[in-house]
């Protein structure tokens, strides 16, 4: 096997990585926006009054959260066909990164709201505001400052998870570089390119939220 | 084929897998903690180089995925002589990653332990060492216990991912039973409940009986 870095095939390879690249983008993108969605359903149900659904919802929660994302990506994947429904790669694949992030996400809006202080309900309550209207325009703003931080660490963690979705085969980078790997016997190249474009994607992004927070933060006054 | 005799019939083989897992588990998690306690100081020297060293390592194995870091160790590091098995490279692979992770939850943990401390230990002129191992550090270990028990879920989790590069773990076991049988519901779910129940009913309250422990150890209980 060749040990030196061979720069013709680097520049050989580079667009066809850098184009996986966008898909990893894409996968993250779409699958973060399940996960936002979804966790917010997530953490809003275990607040109603009946006790069973909140149970029932947290044990999901914590289920999800402690059994391995790989594992989960293979049986969306493979359980479907079993019942006669058969789910494409993309779509399995972004159910399960979406459901397995939106299990985060929830335990981080469920942070977010019961920070909000008791005072800012009871005003709700004592203007008559509808619960609809309670949490849309009090509480749930005022919860997303201090979600603000975690939402940002599990977006850049959804992003570094996406290679994971190569193993049902979505074409995204991790995907290409095995695909490239395997057709020239030159592993070197394809797969410190990856390492090197993940760092070049999620270092600047991790810094971006940063700055991010701290201006949603000033905004809305705080600190 | 009903579900008991699925069990009977592959229950062995899922068994060995949960004990290829368990060991990476162990073996992984010394090794984040070695680097973590490393990584973590060095973060807190007052050298320039040494808190360069650290604050690479931790940026590059935080901002690159476990995957790919894994693949890197099993398939690149061989060409340049470095060649492990693939046992080795997985756990290596997982405890490095995590092992990131760790450093800052000890460098939080040490700058959590009151001034007052560090002071006192100065007053009675210890050494640098003995005043970290035998004041600070412990103070510091009591507090990023919780945190741990977070990180260490996130390991146990991680170790599926050495399935790929073949190490015959659980997550391995149940691909390949997947593959022969076709049964993906129950092979895929049983090893999803072995892995929740390794998560919430071993590693949980053994850390949950750690704090408990080191708290009356410290007197805090």
């Amino acid at each position: 096997m060749p040990f030196n870095w061979n720069w013709a095939f680097t520049w050989e390879i580079l667009p066809k990585l850098l184009h996986a690249a966008l898909n990893t983008l894409l996968a993250a993108g779409l699958g973060y926006a399940i996960a936002v969605v979804l966790g917010l359903i997530l953490a809003l149900a275990q607040r109603t009054p009946s006790r069973a659904v909140t149970f029932v919802i947290r044990e999901f929660v914590e289920f999800i959260r402690s059994t391995p994302l790989i594992l989960q990506i293979f049986f969306v994947y493979y359980v479907g066909p079993q019942f006669g429904l058969r789910l494409g790669p993309w779509t399995a694949g972004m159910i399960a990164i979406g459901l397995h992030y939106s299990a985060y996400l929830s335990e981080v809006y469920r942070g977010g709201l019961q920070a909000v202080p008791k005072g800012q309900w009871e005003a709700c309550t004592a203007l008559n505001l509808s619960p609809a209207k309670t949490y849309w325009r009090i509480i749930i703003p005022q919860a997303i400052p201090s979600a603000l931080a975690g939402m940002g660490n599990y977006l850049v963690g959804i992003f570094k998870d996406t290679p994971m979705l190569s193993v049902i085969g979505v074409a995204e980078l991790m995907h290409t570089a095995n695909a490239i790997g395997s057709s020239s016997y030159r592993y070197l190249e394809p797969y410190t390119l990856v390492g090197i474009i993940f760092l070049a994607i999620s270092l600047p992004t991790a810094a971006l939220i940063r700055i991010f927070e701290g201006y949603v933060r000033r905004k809305l006054g705080l600190k | 084929m009903s579900y008991i005799d699925f069990l009977k019939e592959y229950g062995h083989r899922f068994l060995d897998g949960t004990l290829v897992t368990a060991e990476q588990f162990f073996l992984a998690t010394l090794l984040a903690i070695c680097i973590a306690l490393l990584a973590g100081l060095m973060k807190l020297s007052r050298n320039r180089l040494i808190r360069g060293v650290a604050v690479v390592y931790i940026e590059f194995f935080r901002g690159t995925s476990l995957l790919v870091q894994l693949y890197w160790i099993f398939f690149v590091l061989p060409l340049f002589g470095l060649t492990f098995e693939k046992f080795t490279a997985g756990f290596v692979a997982v405890g490095m990653n995590l092992g990131a992770y760790g450093a800052e939850l000890v460098r939080g943990g040490i700058q959590s332990v009151p001034k007052g401390q560090w002071e006192a230990a100065y007053a009675l002129s210890l050494s640098p060492f003995k005043r970290m191992w035998r004041i600070i550090l412990p103070q510091a270990f009591v507090n990023m216990l919780p945190p741990w028990g977070n990180l260490l879920i996130e390991l146990l989790k991680n170790t599926a991912l050495v399935a790929l590069i073949s190490v015959s773990d659980l997550m391995f076991e149940a691909k390949q039973i997947n593959g022969s049988t076709f049964l993906s519901a129950q092979t895929f779910g049983t090893a999803l409940i072995i892995y929740y129940v390794l998560a919430r009913f071993v590693v949980t309250p053994f850390m949950r009986w750690l704090e408990r422990v080191m708290r009356r150890k410290l007197g805090r209980a």
